[in-house]
């Protein structure tokens, strides 16, 4: 065996570098080289993102096959490093409380290992290391969930999540091994000639489907989702929402088209019913939700649906399509759990619900009116990004002549706009007394927020960001 | 006489579909630990089977049931840890205590 192979896995390697030098810091330093263990870290995180970028020119296949990487899963992993940096620039003041502190190395530790499990399910060509993958990018995510020892919430979220993902595993790897059994492989490559589309077969498709569902939240396996978004330490519930459901539903979208090559006709079938049931149930329950994390967390599920549009056409043009979805919804979505973050220090009982928005405009404008460029980015008004990744998302499940679902998908936007806008009216409109008083972000949260505000403004607007990934599709 | 495949394949989907019941039904914690357990275990005599009567000459099946015993391992020891965190907050590792949520 060829050791060296390791070393051609330049972004994982690097990762576990930057690691190593996390944990040995949170080991050895003390005092005055504690206070910049943050900012390290988070140049540590900017950097890779350099190095992933870098080595996304050339084509590496690995270990028989077992590994693969390509411009595209450079390109998609270099944006998973992004939309963590900017979780962790936003913790800064969570990890400065108290309970935290003594934990903030844990943090970071656990934070990185579930990126390395998500980029192994990235580049994995083989289900035994693609399982591994999953695995290491969800043990550690649970971990995080329950991370406020002394909160019972943060402990319910935390078993809620980690049952149902052990209960999903479960159910994909059976899945599995009836693929296994009837193919007599498990490398990408190979299955896809195996596969037939017999009865054995679809019912490991869809047991496997439904596993994916679960870490993605689609709508017959989203019923974790909010208890736990809800639950969790809300920096974790932004990771949770933007980077560990960009990684899987990138991997579904590969293996569906790699392996179910054959089977197409059967999933397309299946996230058809899927899409529609998340959007539209998504959306009637994000309608009466009155806690915010909650109310992100069906606005996510939601979002998931607009993204399986893109996989159901399973073309080039679909996969481009995603990814600059995926980025445009990091953007979004870590803007307006920043603010939902640093708004909840300064409420009773640190749950921010719609009603401490009401009036937020005369306290806090700059806040304000980030958090309604956001939402309406979510919500697919136009001068901004979320307009221009709706729009290709429905460009491509309508090439790939999925007219009804369009169409439904586009009545589902006006529902989702009119939820996005009623806590725009809270914060400019309704009236309030006292609204919660001026709040000061600190340095990290503010350059994360800057970022968030240049992405949410300037990537649908520049083309080339979407032509850009539209050169790496396949 | 060897014994036919079938029949462990029919003892691992009893055992699997054992555990899916008990996850539904169960209202203790460790009972539902138990029950995914049961249901990865299912997972892993699939995967010995298959390997075993069907395609013996690569030893995939028996490298996933390796890989899967190690990780079922280590998702209990994460999961206990996290129960006993819920047993410190509410006293009590009963499904009905975990409702605080929502409201």
């Amino acid at each position: 065996m060829n050791y060296f192979e390791f070393f051609s896995m330049i972004p994982e390697i690097s990762l576990l570098a930057v690691f190593v030098v996390i944990f040995i810091f949170d080991l050895v330093a003390t005092g005055r080289y504690r206070r910049i263990f943050h900012a390290l870290v988070c140049l540590l995180m900017l950097g890779h993102i350099y190095v992933c970028i870098e080595s996304g020119d050339k084509e590496v296949t690995l270990f028989g096959g077992m590994y693969y990487s390509n411009s595209m899963i450079a390109f998609v992993k270099a944006m998973l490093v992004f939309g963590s940096s900017l979780v962790v620039l936003q913790a800064h003041r969570w990890l400065r409380s108290t309970h935290a502190l003594a934990k903030q190395g844990e943090f970071y530790v656990l934070l990185l290992s579930t990126l390395i499990g998500m980029f192994f399910m990235l580049s994995a060509r083989h289900f035994l290391l693609f399982f591994i993958g999953m695995e290491l990018a969800s043990l550690p995510l649970a971990c995080l969930v329950a991370f406020d020892k002394y909160r019972h919430h943060s402990a319910e979220a935390g078993i809620k999540y980690v049952l149902t993902s052990m209960f999903a595993s479960a159910i994909m790897l059976y899945g599995i091994s009836f693929l296994y059994g009837t193919i007599g492989t498990l490398y990408f490559e190979d299955m896809a000639q195996g596969l037939s589309g017999t009865t054995m077969q679809i019912f490991a498709l869809v047991m496997f489907f439904a596993g994916l569902g679960f870490k993605i939240s689609l709508v017959p396996f989203h019923l974790w989702t909010a208890d736990s978004y809800q639950g969790a330490p809300t920096v974790v519930t932004a990771y949770l929402s933007v980077i560990s459901k960009g990684a899987a539903v990138f991997t579904l979208f590969v293996i569906l088209t790699k392996v179910f090559a054959p089977m197409t006709a059967q999933w397309q079938m299946m996230i058809y019913a899927v899409t529609v049931a998340s959007i539209t149930i998504a959306n009637l329950f994000a309608i009466k939700q009155n806690n915010m994390k909650r109310f992100m967390a069906f606005s996510s599920i939601s979002q998931a649906g607009y993204i399986m549009l893109a996989v159901i056409s399973g073309t080039a043009q679909g996969m481009s399509a995603m990814v600059f979805y995926i980025l445009v919804y990091i953007m979004a979505n870590m803007a307006v759990f920043g603010i939902i973050e640093t708004l909840q220090h300064n409420v009773e009982g640190g749950e921010l619900t719609r009603e401490h928005c009401n009036g937020l405009y005369k306290t806090n404008p700059q806040l304000t009116l980030l958090m309604t460029l956001a939402l309406f980015s979510l919500g697919g008004i136009p001068p901004f990004a979320g307009f221009f990744s709706k729009f290709f998302v429905f460009m491509s499940a309508f090439d790939a002549g999925f007219l009804v679902l369009v169409f439904i998908a586009l009545i589902n936007t006006v529902i989702s706009l009119y939820y996005y806008l009623l806590i725009v009216k809270a914060m400019y409109i309704t009236p309030n007394d006292n609204p919660i008083a001026k709040v000061k972000c600190d340095m990290y949260t503010r350059i994360s927020l800057c970022a968030c505000l240049l992405g949410i403004v300037l990537l649908g607007i520049c083309s080339f960001v979407y032509i850009g990934i539209d050169n790496f599709a396949f | 006489m060897t014994i036919p495949a079938q029949f462990y394949l029919i003892l691992a989907a009893v055992l699997f579909f054992i555990g899916v019941f008990g996850f539904f039904t169960r209202r203790n914690l460790i009972s539902l630990l138990i029950s995914t357990e049961l249901m990865l275990n299912a997972v892993d005599i699939n995967f010995a089977v298959f390997n075993a009567y069907s395609h013996p000459e690569h030893l995939e099946g028996f490298f996933f049931t390796m890989f899967g015993i190690g990780i079922a391992a280590a998702e209990t020891a994460v999961a206990i840890a996290i129960i006993i965190n819920v047993f410190r907050n509410a006293k009590s590792i009963h499904i009905k205590n975990l409702l605080d949520l929502k409201h």
